[in-house]
């Protein structure tokens, strides 16, 4: 199809969908009318009845908690559906080190790498803060787990490689991913068996406005942190490997 | 002013099909798919808003404030997760996609096939 004939069918079809776009959000309730009550009841009911303070990380992990677990296990088959993607074609299963024409310009400057592991530290302990304190304040595993993966990612940026090193990051990643999704389950698991419904609460729900209050819902945003930083570590890991790969032209 | 949110989240959404419609290159692609899919932020926070409301987190507020719905953000958080394991799976096909046909360009990769 040309390219003219593909923008006049483009033309024609989004001039329909835009009308009928318009005419669907005229229908809305005006901007700040919503009249939605059970959104008003869940709000209002998260410090009652569950001692935590964010109604919101109340609602994603505790009313609406399986929601929560299926969203987890889709972020989980994702990242092993990019590994299964890019890991096919390789020949061996060990990716050479990096090398160092594609270091530039990170391992070059040494203010920048002193810079970037300066910030390491002080990224970590906000992501660990940030997923710790999801019952209280804004914030949650899923949040803090993309502030906990940029933590290590920094390193990579120092001009380390990410699948390297005595540590083995990548092999301790996908541990990470697994305890976090088996974890997410398990919790749920001990409310079947515990309170008698999956995913009900099963912890003493503690005092409002303290870290240990809202029952499960601290350890939950644990697991999914966890499940968070080893996904995007191997999908990001992943893509690092393909790009050595092909500049090494093993592909 | 009453319908802004709602608009910016259509020419969003409108905007990003321009660009999946006219993109050369793949990786540009997704990046679009990835302003469409950023329009349905806009519309779920905008749909919960309330004039006035506050955000529901009840550390340092009083429980008769008046607050925005909490379900809408949450449904956000789902689709800010269901992107980036979109754009995830995406990439990785691009990746595929370059190793098979050399080129990045949704055009040509067409013309090889046929």
């Amino acid at each position: 199809m040309s390219y003219r004939l593909r923008m006049v069918v483009f033309g024609a079809g989004v001039l329909g969908f835009a009308s009928l776009l318009i005419w669907g959000l005229g229908g809305l309730p005006d901007f700040g009318d919503f009249a939605g009550r059970y959104g008003q009841y869940l709000a209002h009911s998260a410090l009652p009845e569950r001692h935590a303070t964010s109604s919101i990380a109340v609602t994603t992990f505790d009313f609406r908690g399986v929601d929560t677990l299926i969203e987890e296990f889709i972020l989980f088959t994702a990242a092993v559906g990019v590994v299964a993607l890019l890991r096919v074609h390789r020949e061996t299963e060990e990716v050479p080190a990096e090398p160092e024409t594609t270091r530039w310009p990170t391992a070059q400057s040494g203010a920048l790498r002193s810079l970037i592991t300066a910030l390491v530290a002080p990224v970590l302990v906000l992501g660990i803060d940030i997923v710790l304190h999801g019952h209280l304040t804004p914030g949650g595993g899923f949040q803090g787990g993309v502030i906990l993966m940029s933590a290590l990612f920094l390193v990579y940026l120092a001009g380390t490689h990410i699948g390297l090193g005595p540590l083995r990051p990548m092999a301790a990643m996908e541990t990470a991913e697994g305890i976090g999704a088996a974890g997410f389950a398990l919790i749920g698991l001990g409310g079947l068996i515990i309170a008698g419904a999956y995913l009900e609460n099963f912890l003493p729900f503690g005092a409002p406005n303290h870290l240990v209050s809202g029952g499960a819902i601290p350890l939950l945003n644990i697991a999914v942190g966890l499940e968070v930083m080893g996904a995007l570590l191997i999908v990001i890991g992943e893509f690092l490997d393909q790009r050595l790969l092909m500049q090494k032209g093993k592909l | 002013m009453s319908f802004l949110p709602y608009a910016v989240a259509a020419w969003l959404f409108l905007i990003g099909l321009y660009g999946i419609v006219t993109s050369r290159n793949l990786v540009h692609l997704v990046v679009c798919l990835s302003v469409v899919q950023s329009s349905t932020y806009v519309l779920l926070l905008a749909v919960g808003y309330r004039s006035g409301g506050t955000a529901p987190i009840y550390a340092d507020i009083s429980h008769s404030e008046n607050v925005v719905d909490p379900i809408v953000a949450t449904l956000t958080l789902t689709d800010v997760v269901v992107e980036a394991t979109v754009v995830a799976l995406l990439l990785a096909l691009t990746v595929q996609a370059h190793r098979r046909f050399g080129t990045l360009d949704p055009n040509e990769m067409g013309a090889l096939r046929g």
